[in-house]
C-alpha cells in the first residue's frame, strides 16, 4: 500500500490529475449470476468518468458464479478504493485487481481478408503463419484467421495486414488468469458458511495481495 | 436466468393455500412486523392495493400528496423508530418520484424498502403506458433492487429486501413488481425471513489486533479527540459510546447525523462539526495528537480541505463499512465491524482517564464563540428576530425532549446549532443529500414512527413550498406535527454564499410566499404568524399545547448568516466567527 500518497481521492483524477503511478490493471469480479449486475459494476466507472479499456464477463469453474474481467490504466490506489465499492455491492462476491505481471491474459482477434491478396500474395501467408493466425473460415471471396494474444500483439498483425487490403477486424476483451489463483470451489464454501472465515470476510486484503486466495 | 436463490421453505409451514402475489406482499409485510405504510396508487400497482383493502386493521396506509413525500415520511419513520420504512408507488411517474428520496436514504443510510408497481412482463421493453426503467433509473440510488416478473419470487424478493434494507450498513432497496405477478396464483407455504446471503457480509469480521493498537494510541494520546457520525445511533450504540468516552474522557463532537446520540449537556460534548459547526471542534481537528471516527464518513462539509485535514493527528476509524475506510481520510488503525461491538471491546482496554487540560481547550473556544457569535445571535440588538433566538425559545418549552425535524438552508444549520436534545433518534434531517422539501413530509413520518413523542418541524420559506403539499396529508390523517416556518424571505443559505463569495449579487434568491397561515387554514390546520419578539413564546407555546397539527410562522431578520463558517476549499482551522 503506498503510504506517502495522502491525498483526497479525486474522483476525476483519471481525466486531469496527469499519469503519474497510472498502470494496467486488471480487476477480477466474482458475482452471483443477476440480471442487472452487469449495469451496477459498469456504472461504478462511469460516475467516476473513468475509462473502461476492456470489459469481460464470463461464466466461471463454479455452476452459479459469474466472473467480469475488466481492464482500466489507473493508479493503485483510485483502483483500490474502486474494487472496495464494487465488493459492497450485495450480490458481489469477491474483487480482486492485478497488474500484468501478476496475470496470464490473452484477447483474440478476428480478420477478414481478401482471398485473392494470399492466394497471390505470399508475404500475407507467411505473416499469419509467423503470427499463429488460424483459419476460421474459407469463401471464394475473402478468408476469416483467428489469432489470440497479447493487445500488442494483434495490434502489430492488425497494422501489418493494413496494406493489404483488410476487409474488417474486430478484437475481444481481455481475459485473464490470475497466478496464484486456486479457483472458487473452495471459496464459494467459506461464501456460503453462516459465519465465514476471516479471509473472505469485508475486503480488508485487497491491499495485501500476497494474501489473497491465502486460506 | 434470472433467479433469486428461493428462501428454504421450511417444513413447519401453515398448509398449502394458493394465494396471489399481491396476497403474498401482505403476508411478507405482516411477518416483517411492518405497522405502516406511505404510499400512493396507481394503474401498475392496483392488485397490490386491492389486497391492501382486506388489511387495514393490520396495515396502517398513510396516502401522501406527491410519491416524493412518501419516502421522505419512510425517512423520517425509519429514522425515529430504527424500523425500516416502507413505500408503494406506482410504475412510471410514481416511481421516478421516489428516486429524490431514495438518493437521500442512500446517501444518509436509512432502511426503506420501497414497492412499485410495473407494467406486465409481456410488455417490458414495450415503451409501454406509464412503463419505465425503474430499476437502472435507481440501481445507483438503491443498495439493492430487483424486478420481479412471477408471483413464485415474491416472498423471496421481499425476505432479501427488508433483511438488506436494515442490516450492514443500512441503505434503501426497490423492489419492482410486474402487474402479473401481483395477480398470479401461486402455492404459498409460509413467509421465512432472511438472515444469510452468500455474496453479502454485512457486518466485517472484527480483528483484535487493531482494538488492541486503537486502545494503545488512545492511552498514550494527550490530546485524544472524538468525532461521531449517525454510525452510533445506527449501530443502536449510545450506551456503548458513552461508556466508552466517559471512560477515555475524550471530548466528543458530532456531525450533523450524529447529532442527539449524546445528550447536549453531557459534560464531553462538544459540539458540532464541518461547515457551520463549532469553533472548538473545527479548530481542534487539526490541534489533536489522535483523532478518534466512530460510524462517521469525513463528508467534505466535515472536513474542508482534505489536504489540511488533521494531517498531525493519529487517525483511528471505527466503521460497519469497510469501504468507507482510507476513502477520504488515510487511517493509521482501521477498526472494522459494528460499533456496538467493537466500543465496548476497547473500553474494556483503554485507561480510565481525564484530559481536563484539553477538555479546557475547548471551553475556551467556546467561551469565544459565544463572545463573538452566539450571544449575538441569541439576544439580537435590532427588532428583526434571528432564528437562534426562535430555536433558543423553543428549548425552553421543549426542554430538548422533542423531535426535531430540519429541512434544509440557514434553518437547519442553526437548528443544529443550537437545539437541545436530551434523547437519540431526536434529530432528523436531509444531511449528505441536503434535499429541500425533505422536512414537511419527513415530519410526518417522524411523528407515526415516535407517536408518544413532540415532532417539531424547522423549515425555511423556499424548502416549505417544495413539499407544502403534504399538508393534505396532515389534513387527512391527523399527524400532530408542529411546523415551525423560519421566514426570512429568502434562499437564505443561497443568499448568504451570494453576499461572502458573489460580491451581494443575489441571483434569484428573493422568493415569494403565499399567505402560510392561510395555506395551512384552507387545509384545517391552526396556525398563526408572528412578527414581533414580544409575541415570540406564547405563539410558541399555543403552537406545543395544541392538540392536533399547528403551523407557526416568525418572519426572521431577512439577511442574516449563519456562522461560524467554513468557507469552501478552507481548511477547518480557518474556520471564521464572522
Ligand atoms: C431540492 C433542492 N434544491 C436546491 C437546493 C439548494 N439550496 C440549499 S439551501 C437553499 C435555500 C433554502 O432556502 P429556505 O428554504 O428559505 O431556507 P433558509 O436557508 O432561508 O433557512 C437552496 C436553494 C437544495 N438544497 N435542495
Amino acid at each position: 500500500m503506498n503510504n506517502d500518497n495522502k491525498n483526497q481521492y479525486a474522483p476525476n483524477s483519471s481525466a486531469s490529475g496527469g499519469a503519474k503511478g497510472k498502470q494496467e490493471y486488471t480487476i477480477t469480479v466474482y458475482t452471483e449470476n443477476q440480471i442487472g449486475l452487469l449495469n451496477r459494476i459498469a456504472i461504478m466507472f462511469t460516475r467516476r468518468k473513468m475509462n473502461i479499456d476492456s470489459f469481460n464477463t464470463s461464466p466461471t469453474e463454479v455452476d452459479s458464479v459469474h466472473r467480469f474481467n475488466i481492464v482500466v490504466n489507473e493508479t493503485e490506489e483510485v483502483v483500490r478504493k474502486l474494487c472496495r465499492q464494487i465488493e459492497k455491492q450485495v450480490e458481489v462476491l469477491k474483487v480482486y485487481f492485478n497488474t500484468n505481471d501478476e496475470i496470464v491474459w490473452q484477447e483474440m482477434a478476428l480478420y477478414k481478408v481478401p482471398a485473392d491478396v494470399i492466394a497471390t500474395k505470399v508475404k500475407v501467408e507467411r505473416l499469419l503463419r509467423e503470427k499463429g493466425a488460424r483459419v476460421v473460415a474459407i469463401r471464394t471471396d475473402y478468408i476469416v484467421f483467428e489469432t489470440s494474444g497479447h493487445r500488442e500483439e494483434i495490434n502489430a498483425l492488425t497494422k501489418a495486414l493494413e496494406p493489404y487490403g483488410l476487409i474488417e477486424f474486430v478484437r475481444t476483451a481481455r481475459i485473464a488468469i490470475i497466478n496464484n489463483s486456486k479457483g472458487f470451489h473452495e471459496k464459494l464454501k467459506e461464501f456460503e458458511a453462516l459465519q465465514p472465515g476471516e479471509g473472505i470476510i469485508s475486503n480488508e486484503f485487497l491491499n495485501q495481495q500476497d494474501k489473497v486466495f491465502s486460506m | 436466468m434470472e433467479t433469486l436463490e428461493i428462501v428454504k421453505e421450511k417444513t413447519t409451514a401453515v398448509k398449502e393455500e394458493n394465494i396471489s402475489g399481491s396476497e403474498a406482499v401482505m403476508r411478507a409485510l405482516i411477518a416483517e412486523e411492518v405497522d405502516t405504510i406511505f404510499g400512493y396508487p396507481g394503474g401498475a400497482i392496483m392488485p397490490i392495493y386491492d389486497a391492501l383493502y382486506d388489511y387495514d386493521n393490520k396495515l396502517k396506509h398513510i396516502l401522501v400528496r406527491h410519491e416524493q413525500g412518501s419516502i421522505h415520511a419512510a425517512q423520517g419513520y425509519a429514522r425515529t423508530s430504527g424500523k425500516t420504512g416502507v413505500v408503494f408507488a406506482t410504475s412510471g411517474p410514481g416511481a421516478t418520484n421516489l428516486v429524490t428520496g431514495l438518493a437521500d436514504a442512500m446517501i444518509d443510510s436509512t432502511p426503506i424498502v420501497c414497492i412499485t408497481g410495473q407494467v406486465f412482463a409481456h410488455l417490458l421493453g414495450t415503451d409501454a403506458f406509464q412503463e419505465t426503467d425503474v430499476i437502472n433509473i435507481t440501481t445507483p440510488v438503491t443498495k439493492w433492487n430487483y424486478q420481479v416478473t412471477d408471483a413464485n419470487e415474491i416472498l423471496s424478493a421481499l425476505a432479501k429486501a427488508f433483511y438488506i434494507a436494515k442490516s450492514g450498513r443500512p441503505g434503501p432497496v426497490l423492489i419492482d413488481i410486474t402487474k402479473n405477478a401481483q395477480v398470479q396464483k401461486f402455492d404459498y407455504k409460509g413467509y421465512e425471513k432472511c438472515n444469510h446471503i452468500r455474496s453479502y457480509r454485512p457486518k466485517p469480521f472484527i480483528r483484535k489486533k487493531y482494538i488492541e493498537q486503537a486502545a494503545a494510541l488512545i492511552n498514550e494520546a494527550k490530546k485524544p479527540f472524538v468525532i461521531f457520525g449517525q454510525g452510533v445511533i445506527l449501530g443502536d450504540a449510545e450506551k456503548e459510546f458513552r461508556q466508552f468516552i466517559e471512560k477515555a474522557g475524550i471530548p466528543s463532537a458530532w456531525t450533523v447525523l450524529g447529532l442527539s446520540a449524546l445528550p447536549t449537556d453531557h459534560p464531553l460534548n462538544v459540539g458540532m462539526l464541518g461547515m457551520h459547526g463549532n469553533y472548538g471542534p473545527n479548530v481542534l481537528t487539526n490541534e489533536c495528537d489522535v483523532l478518534i471516527a466512530i460510524g462517521m464518513r469525513f463528508d467534505d462539509r466535515v472536513t474542508g480541505r482534505l489536504d489540511k485535514y488533521a494531517k498531525q493527528a493519529k487517525i483511528i476509524h471505527l466503521d460497519i463499512d469497510p469501504a468507507e475506510i482510507d476513502k477520504n481520510v488515510q487511517t493509521t488503525i482501521p477498526v472494522w465491524g459494528d460499533c456496538k461491538e467493537t466500543l465496548p471491546l476497547l473500553t474494556t482496554l483503554v485507561n480510565k482517564k481525564e484530559h481536563k487540560e484539553w477538555l479546557k481547550k475547548f471551553n475556551d473556544f467556546s467561551k469565544e464563540e459565544n463572545e463573538i457569535v452566539i450571544k449575538k445571535e441569541m439576544h439580537p440588538t435590532t427588532n428583526e428576530m434571528s432564528m437562534a433566538e426562535v430555536i433558543d425559545a423553543l428549548n425552553e418549552l421543549t426542554n430538548g425532549d422533542a423531535v426535531i425535524v430540519s429541512d434544509v438552508g440557514q434553518h437547519q444549520m442553526v437548528a443544529c446549532r443550537y437545539t437541545k436534545f436530551n434523547q437519540s433518534r431526536s434529530n432528523v434531517t436531509s444531511g449528505g443529500l441536503g434535499t429541500m422539501g425533505f422536512g414537511l413530509p419527513a415530519a410526518i413520518g417522524a411523528k407515526y414512527g415516535a407517536p408518544q413523542r413532540e415532532v417539531v418541524a424547522i423549515i425555511g420559506d423556499g424548502g416549505f413550498q417544495m413539499t407544502i403539499q403534504e399538508l393534505g396529508t396532515i389534513m387527512q390523517f391527523g399527524a400532530a406535527v408542529k411546523i415551525l416556518v423560519l421566514n426570512n424571505n429568502f434562499l437564505g443559505m443561497v443568499r448568504q454564499w451570494q453576499q461572502l463569495f458573489n460580491d451581494r449579487r443575489y441571483s434569484f434568491v428573493d422568493i415569494q410566499s403565499p399567505d402560510f397561515v392561510a395555506v395551512a387554514k384552507a387545509y384545517n390546520i391552526t396556525g398563526q404568524s408572528v412578527n414581533d419578539r414580544k409575541n415570540l413564546k406564547a405563539a410558541l407555546k399555543e403552537m406545543l399545547d395544541h392538540k392536533g397539527a399547528y403551523l407557526l410562522e416568525v418572519m426572521v431578520g431577512k439577511e442574516n448568516n449563519v456562522f461560524p463558517m467554513v468557507p469552501q476549499g478552507c481548511s477547518v482551522a480557518e474556520i471564521r466567527l464572522k
